[in-house]
């Protein structure tokens, strides 16, 4: 088997085992990278030095015959939007373009900690605002499956890094399912936890009560190995949850019979593709033949929550990005005279299209006269979509749906229509507002030979039934 | 509601940006066609339900728990350097993208 096609344990035990070096799998991704990434467009910024510091770390840790860290000389790519100490970090942004952080996001520190080998910075959306991955200020990234289609985003570079056997695994964050649609794109597995599990230290801020980081993986399994990684209270982080860190890993294989299933009927009405829900349908047939029970269930706010999306996570990226003021790190437009010309032009400059446009549309929602009609009525309704699924985990164990009413779509076919744009989330965002922890899994593929993923959503804090359910599933298909 | 071109001069000065003539157009375009797609929030009947602003005031905590005592893991002792150093002045400055050593530098701010 490649260097490039291991799964985090077969990296690590064959390092342990002195089969191959920390070096020689980071030089293979490195010499992957280096003849598909021009095309594919996944990597940012590379961090060679850093990299091969702790593939070194490693090997000698494997020469003295030292028990190597779960993540032992296994090398990850990190989404832009977490902060890496004297490497750039750009968040896909020309505002940051040329930011070097002077510490480390958290849940970095402990893939590092853990013996990662962070290769460098994926490609993502502008601030993690997008779907397909074309609001990359420095250039879109293609999905390694068709190039002229895109990835999914935000986190499309972590998404096609993974699938293009350019790293083992990856970091990404996701919003409004930023980490979920682009792993259905690519077909690889993407893990959101649930809000609170994994610290957002040093993760560049997009909207704060939605923001969750977690992994792009080729297994249920390396997805499991990675959030019992990075989960767990962190003291940087106030909205970290102090709860315990269950083994992930070791609850994999907890027999599926007597799980009850739901599907809500809300995830398959109209604008569901014909060959994704097939896809999806026969997964859910699978997972019945594997002992689940499958219970009807109904979320019947669904419809509402792309426009309570679109108002909560705008309203608090308006705010967020407001420190973007070309003083202290950011971009600063050359020639001002003023203070006041500074700050608009910088961010003129500095920011793209959709960034704008969400500022503008959080800007207007928190606005005198407009609050109440619209930031603190979405904040009502997130309220009811979150009771839908209290209502629904009352009666299941976790609730089954498609990740996205398409597989991947053209580069350019939704790029001049923000609304078809946002419609891409329609499965996803209500996980993040209730702040519940949602899984994608690869489940078939189109005629086309293009990926579908299937979804799982579980309770607050019951990520392990989830990655539970997921592994059944893959195992068996 | 509707946005107008007033709207967007109005919000685009709350938010910090310019925004040229044919971004201002188009935004004011995108905005109405957003707004009317969120529009659909108003067929609820919201009078009775609480605000949600956050996901960890309710789940992950100690329900035994009262008010403020909830989040007592959350809060640290008030002093200086309480979770980790302050950033060094000269490492606080290597990203502005004006600055001289002890300052950064902006454009003159009182107009006289």
């Amino acid at each position: 088997m490649q260097l490039t096609q291991l799964t985090i344990e077969a990296a690590r035990s064959s390092i342990q085992e002195r089969k191959t070096t920390a070096l020689a799998l980071t030089e293979s991704h490195y010499a992957r990278i280096q003849k598909e990434d021009d095309q594919i467009g996944a990597y940012l910024t590379l961090c060679k030095e850093r990299a091969l510091e702790q593939a070194d770390r490693i090997d000698r840790m494997a020469a003295e015959g030292k028990p190597l860290p779960p993540l032992g000389g296994v090398p990850v790519g990190i989404k832009d939007v977490m902060s890496t100490r004297g490497v750039r970090t750009t968040a896909g942004s020309k505002i940051l373009g040329h930011y070097i952080p002077p510490y480390d996001c958290t849940a970095v520190a402990r893939m590092e900690a853990a013996g990662a080998v962070v290769l460098g910075k994926t490609n993502c959306d502008e601030f993690a605002m997008g779907s397909s991955n074309e609001n990359s200020a420095f250039r879109p990234v293609r999905n390694p499956r068709d190039l002229s289609r895109v990835p999914g985003g935000s986190s499309g570079g972590s998404a096609a890094a993974v699938a293009a056997d350019m790293a083992v695994v990856a970091l990404g964050s996701d919003t409004g399912g930023s980490i979920r649609q682009p792993a259905s794109f690519c077909g690889v597995v993407g893990l959101m936890p649930t809000y609170g599990r994994v610290s957002r230290y040093g993760l560049i801020a997009f909207a704060s009560s939605l923001d969750h980081i977690g992994p792009l993986a080729k297994t249920v399994k390396d997805a499991a190995i990675v959030l019992r990684t990075i989960a767990g209270r962190d003291p940087m982080d106030a909205t970290s949850a102090d709860l315990p860190v269950p083994d992930y890993v070791a609850e994999l294989d907890k027999p599926m019979r007597g799980l009850r299933l739901g599907v809500a009927k809300e995830y398959f009405g109209d604008g569901l593709d014909g060959e994704v829900r097939h896809a999806v349908e026969s997964a859910i047939d699978k997972l019945k033949s594997l002992g689940c029970e499958i219970v009807p269930v109904s979320l019947p706010h669904t419809p509402y929550a792309i426009p309570a999306y679109y108002l909560i996570a705008t309203a608090e990226a308006s705010s967020n990005l407001a420190r973007y003021d070309g003083v202290r790190y950011s971009y600063r437009a050359a020639g001002v005279k003023t203070l006041s010309e500074m700050y608009r032009r910088s961010r003129d400059e500095g920011f793209g299209a959709e960034v704008k446009r969400r500022i503008m549309l959080g800007t207007y929602a928190l606005s005198a006269g407009y609050y109440d009609a619209y930031y603190l009525k979405a904040q009502k309704v997130r309220t009811l979509l979150t009771q839908d699924f209290e209502e629904a985990f009352r009666k299941v164990d976790a609730i089954v749906t498609p990740t996205s009413p398409t597989a991947a779509f053209r580069l350019g076919e939704k790029s001049n229509d923000p609304l078809a744009m946002y419609l891409a989330d329609i499965y996803t965002v209500t996980a993040d507002l209730a702040g519940i922890p949602g899984i994608s899994i690869p489940c078939g593929e189109t005629k086309g030979k293009l990926p579908i993923g299937l979804q799982i959503l579980g309770k607050h804090f019951d990520e392990a039934t989830i990655l539970r359910v997921a592994n059944a599933y893959e195992q068996a298909a | 509601m509707k946005v107008t071109e007033k709207d967007v001069t109005y919000v685009a000065d709350l938010a910090n940006l310019e925004l040229s003539a044919e971004e201002r157009t188009g935004m004011e375009r995108d905005l109405n066609s957003i707004l009317d797609y969120i529009d659909r929030l108003n067929e609820l009947d919201t009078s009775n339900v609480e605000p949600m602003a956050q996901v960890s005031d309710r789940y992950g905590v100690d329900e035994s728990k009262q008010g403020s005592e909830r989040f007592a893991y959350a809060s640290r002792e008030d002093v200086v350097e309480g979770l980790r150093k302050s950033l060094p002045q000269e490492v606080a400055l290597e990203n502005a993208p004006d600055a001289d050593g002890t300052f950064f530098r902006v454009p003159k701010v009182i107009e006289r």
